[in-house]
């Protein structure tokens, strides 16, 4: 019963987004300081993580290719499908839930335990749309970017690892990235970094402003922020490659 | 003037506040008092629309708050100054931007304008100086007094404040009433004090509410207070060791 009225409330709140906004002027500034604080500040942990995934990638796959007769470019193949489809958007969301998401709901729990938010309503602000859709709005525009950076380190990270210890060549891995590529799984990779990010903002924000009690309870709506949105994440993720890839 | 009449509320079935009315009026210190967990701020928020009411009409200035739509109630926020117990400011501006919060967001003044009014409210509150340092790098008076030039910044109608001097020092405490009396002359607010310090009770109190587990017991001026002839505000005036040695005399 509890987990309907949850989801019925967080409905209600994404309603409440888009009714009684402020002029777009306001919602302007915030999201750029959002982008920035999004972007910016995740960019080196997205660069890290994805540049060793993509080396890990590679050592692994080349560990399961034993066969003499499958040829080596099938390595970059292997490493750029798994990149592209999967290691890129969700794995990347993963991590996304667990520094911005954990940010927007201890951020938004704290203002709401210290009256912050009250002071905004007080004031005749739609306290939601105000704080919450310039990180929705900021989320949607900077993770597709942050995704396609992780898709291009994770390949780079491959390439590097691949010629420095002799599993492949340059020339086979740039061959194997290239070959029989489908631009469609591109598409797929952005349709799902826009549903993760609206996902991720979205629950991690709807956890935060709900907060009651003090900093035990902040701390309690954080870690329910990265648990939902890792849940909704991977739900959403079975979903998409159901209707976009079956 | 703001008219209160049968305000009601409860908690999961508690309740908090039942049929509570008064009225607050303008260019006064209107205080509700009364001990830990009667309802004071309950009240103040439902007051102000935080907490919705379960019964009871509130009237600002004769426009019905409580059957209000969104567009009034807005409206009559936006004359709204609120001082939280905390200061409420925002950590990640400084002391300027929060007190210029509300001009960018409920007016249209110029850049020049609005700098001019938050420094008049920053000297006002004796602040001058503290523009551009962080809410982190004041002390909890200092926060009490930014909150102060904040909710006066949009020269606001109807001034509320949640317990002010909650966690300052007498001295200080005295400074913010003060300020806070002085400002409701000033600038002839509505101005509403939830407090349970009787320091503040006897300095501000133009007219004052009593409650006690969520009724009203007593109304009255500072004057009256101490010969209320109810039980439980006596207990409550007198359990000040300072006010109860002025009653042996």
């Amino acid at each position: 019963m509890q987990f309907f009225y949850q989801v019925g409330r967080y409905f209600i709140f994404l309603r409440s987004l888009f009714i009684n906004r402020e002029s777009f002027k306001t919602y302007y500034h915030l999201v750029l300081e959002e982008c920035i604080s999004i972007g910016i500040g995740s960019l080196f942990l997205v660069v890290l993580v994805s540049t060793f995934i993509g080396a890990v990638s590679t050592v692994q796959t080349a560990y399961n290719l034993v066969s003499p007769l499958i040829p080596r470019y099938v390595i970059a193949q292997v490493v750029r499908e798994m990149t592209v489809l999967e290691l890129a958007p969700t794995i990347m969301a993963i991590i996304y839930a667990g520094k911005v998401g954990s940010s927007m709901a201890g951020g938004l729990g704290t203002m709401r335990i210290t009256e912050q938010i009250d002071a905004v309503e007080v004031m005749g602000i739609n306290s939601i749309s105000y704080l919450v859709l310039p990180k929705i709005i900021a989320s949607m525009l900077m993770y597709p970017m942050l995704v396609v950076i992780a898709g291009f380190c994770s390949l780079f990270g491959g390439y590097l690892i691949g010629a420095a210890t002799g599993i492949i060549t340059p020339p086979e891995y740039i061959f194997g990235i290239r070959f029989v590529f489908n631009e469609f799984t591109i598409t797929f990779a952005l349709i799902k970094s826009l549903a993760f990010a609206f996902l991720i903002s979205s629950i991690s924000s709807f956890k935060g402003f709900y907060t009651q009690g003090g900093a035990l309870e902040v701390g309690i709506a954080t870690t329910g922020a990265v648990t939902n949105s890792v849940i909704a994440v991977l739900i959403a993720d079975y979903l998409l490659a159901q209707l976009l890839l079956a | 003037m703001i008219k209160i009449k049968d305000v009601s509320k409860s908690f999961d079935g508690k309740m908090v506040l039942e049929a509570i009315s008064g009225e607050f009026e303008k260019g006064k210190c209107n205080l509700i008092i009364g001990s830990s967990g009667t309802g004071k701020s309950v009240l103040l928020k439902c007051i102000v629309g935080l907490i919705p009411t379960d019964e009871g009409k509130i009237f600002y200035d004769m426009r019905n708050f409580s059957d209000a739509d969104h567009e009034m109630k807005a409206e009559i926020r936006r004359e709204i100054g609120m001082l939280f117990q905390g200061g409420a400011l925002f950590d990640s501006k400084t002391v300027e931007k929060n007190v210029m919060f509300p001009l960018d967001i409920l007016t249209k003044m110029k850049p020049d304008e609005k700098l001019d009014r938050v420094q008049f409210c920053l000297k006002r509150v004796g602040l001058e100086n503290a523009g551009k340092k962080m809410p982190s790098e004041i002390s909890g008076g200092m926060k009490k007094r930014v909150g102060i030039a904040r909710a006066i910044v949009n020269n606001p109608a109807y001034l509320f404040c949640d317990e002010p001097n909650s966690g300052l020092d007498p001295q200080t405490s005295i400074l913010i009433d003060e300020l806070i009396q002085e400002l409701t002359y000033e600038f002839n607010t509505t101005t509403i004090v939830v407090t349970h310090d009787m320091n503040s009770v006897m300095g501000m109190g133009d007219n004052i509410m009593y409650l006690y587990k969520g009724h009203k017991l007593w109304e009255g001026g500072k004057e009256d207070i101490t010969h209320s002839g109810v039980k439980e505000l006596d207990d409550f005036v007198f359990a000040n060791k300072v006010m109860s040695s002025l009653r042996g005399k």
